[in-house]
């Protein structure tokens, strides 16, 4: 067993892990935070992608034994459960941007990391920064509208007035 | 999926790493990014009974000027190998490259130090390192050695290194005014190539190979070639010579040949132009 310390969401966890147990496993099955999805569970759709000190990461490809010592974001800690959504979820609500759900987390925990890394952003660049996130639903459209929406708001978006 | 039980020990050190290997033999592996060896061993089709996670080795995350080379720390990301400004400045195929490996997330994972041991025929930064001419530095229990990328691949996912030594330094030669391309044929974002070509023209021409046989390697006929004159269109023609491209279920063999052909000729006109 590995004994690791973790940050989730602002609060501190110690646990005793298994060395093969996954990180996406950790936090569903340990933690019982299952609003990470586990897609695919091969590195493929992003279902499971959450924040790994700010980084986008599929969690179904890390141990939970690698995040030792991280602060991990999840769709849960976006935005306190009482209060407003976090302005990436507000966007996905305004622009209709999911339909079964079953991608969003992992899919707006991507957005975040996108727009927290790059200045600026545009149709193109906000298509292949999500290339790593699979949706049967949406035909991506509305996915890709409402983060530039996100983006314009932080006049990230080259011509729009923020 | 779940993999096979294994120790977990971590290194704080390269010193460590090599200690732990000699420790364990080859029972053990080195996990790195993890985003090669965890999906195999998911999947079992890799067991070792030992990893020891070098992830925390922090002194070989680096990207510094060495003279008229740049070295790169095995443990680089190819997030910040992407992200890297002396890089788009002196090397600036390493970066463009680095980018289109997987998608942001396997970026921020994966390394560039994981990517050249796993030695897969069809990943994009052996390529480059290869087409590049550049220099690896492994360490072993008996102190550092520098071998030639292309003295480096084997065979499938077999490389130079022996089993008790750690790769801990890429280096490349700068070339900020070289001419360059990478040609990565995939059907669908975030996909592997199902063909790819690096080319550096810098005096001498390098040209390297994606999933074109059970390395990564350079096309030599190519080079030849073109060092003795002959026309982009001509040189490209020989782009398959001596290369053995698998069949699967995104092409055939045949079609893998054909297609490095074409791909070798752009980006033969488009670093020459
Ligand atoms: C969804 C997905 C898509 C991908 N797409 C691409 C792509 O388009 N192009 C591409 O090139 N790659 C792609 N990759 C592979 C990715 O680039 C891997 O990160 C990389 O191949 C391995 O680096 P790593 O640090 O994760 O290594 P690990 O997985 O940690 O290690 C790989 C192997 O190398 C050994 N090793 C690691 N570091 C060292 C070292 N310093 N010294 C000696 N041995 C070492 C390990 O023991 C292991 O055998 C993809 C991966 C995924 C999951
Ligand atoms: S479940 Fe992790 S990438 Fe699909
Ligand atoms: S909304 Fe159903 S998979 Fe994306």
């Amino acid at each position: 067993m590995v004994l690791i310390a973790v940050q989730v969401n602002g609060t501190d966890h110690q646990d005793e892990v298994e060395p093969r147990l996954l990180l996406v496993q950790y936090l569903r099955e340990t933690l019982g935070l299952t609003g990470t999805n586990i897609g695919c569970d091969t590195s493929s759709c992003g279902a499971c992608t959450v924040l790994l000190n700010g980084e986008s990461v599929k969690s179904c490809t890390l141990l939970a034994a690698q995040a030792d010592g991280a602060e991990i974001q999840t769709i849960e800690g976006l935005a306190p459960a009482e209060g407003p959504l976090h302005p990436v979820q507000e966007a996905f609500r305004e622009n209709h941007a999911l339909q079964c759900g079953y991608c969003t987390p992992g899919m707006v925990m991507a957005a975040v990391s996108l727009l927290e890394e790059e200045d600026q952003l545009t149709e193109r660049t906000v298509r292949e920064g999500l290339e790593g996130n699979l949706c049967r639903c949406t035909g991506y459209h509305n996915i890709v509208r409402a983060v530039l929406a996100c983006a314009a708001e932080r006049g990230m978006v080259p011509g729009s007035v923020s | 999926m779940i993999p096979a039980p294994f120790d977990y020990v971590r290194a704080g050190s390269a010193e460590e790493a090599v200690a732990l290997l000699v420790e364990h033999g080859d029972e053990a592996k080195l996990l790195a990014g993890g985003h090669s060896l965890l999906p195999l061993m998911k999947l079992r089709l890799a067991i070792p009974s030992v990893l020891i996670d070098v992830g925390r080795v922090h002194e070989l995350s680096f990207i510094e000027e060495q003279g008229d080379e740049v070295a790169i720390g095995a443990l680089t990301r190819h997030h910040d190998l992407e992200t890297s400004s002396l890089l788009k400045e002196q090397v600036p195929m390493l970066p463009y490259i680095a980018h289109q490996v997987g998608d942001p997330q396997v970026r921020h994972r994966g390394t560039l130090g994981g990517s050249l041991a796993h030695g897969d025929p069809a990943s994009d930064l052996p390529a480059a390192i290869l087409a590049l001419g550049g220099t690896l530095v492994a360490q072993g229990p008996g102190g550092r050695r520098e071998i030639a990328a292309v003295d480096f691949f084997k065979g499938f996912l077999e490389t130079a290194l022996a089993p008790d030594e750690m790769l801990v330094e890429i280096r490349v030669p700068k070339a900020p005014g070289a001419g360059w391309s990478f040609q990565k044929f995939n059907r669908r974002a975030q996909d592997w190539a199902i063909v790819g070509v690096a080319a550096v023209v810098n005096g001498t021409t390098g040209i390297a190979l994606v999933n074109m046989g059970s390395t990564p390697l350079r096309a030599t006929a190519v080079e030849a070639a073109v060092g003795g004159g002959a026309s982009v269109v001509e040189a490209a023609l020989l782009a398959a010579e001596g290369a053995d491209p698998p069949s699967d279920i995104n092409a055939s063999s045949e079609y893998r040949r054909h297609l490095a052909t074409v791909l070798v000729r752009r980006a033969l006109e488009e670093a020459t132009s």
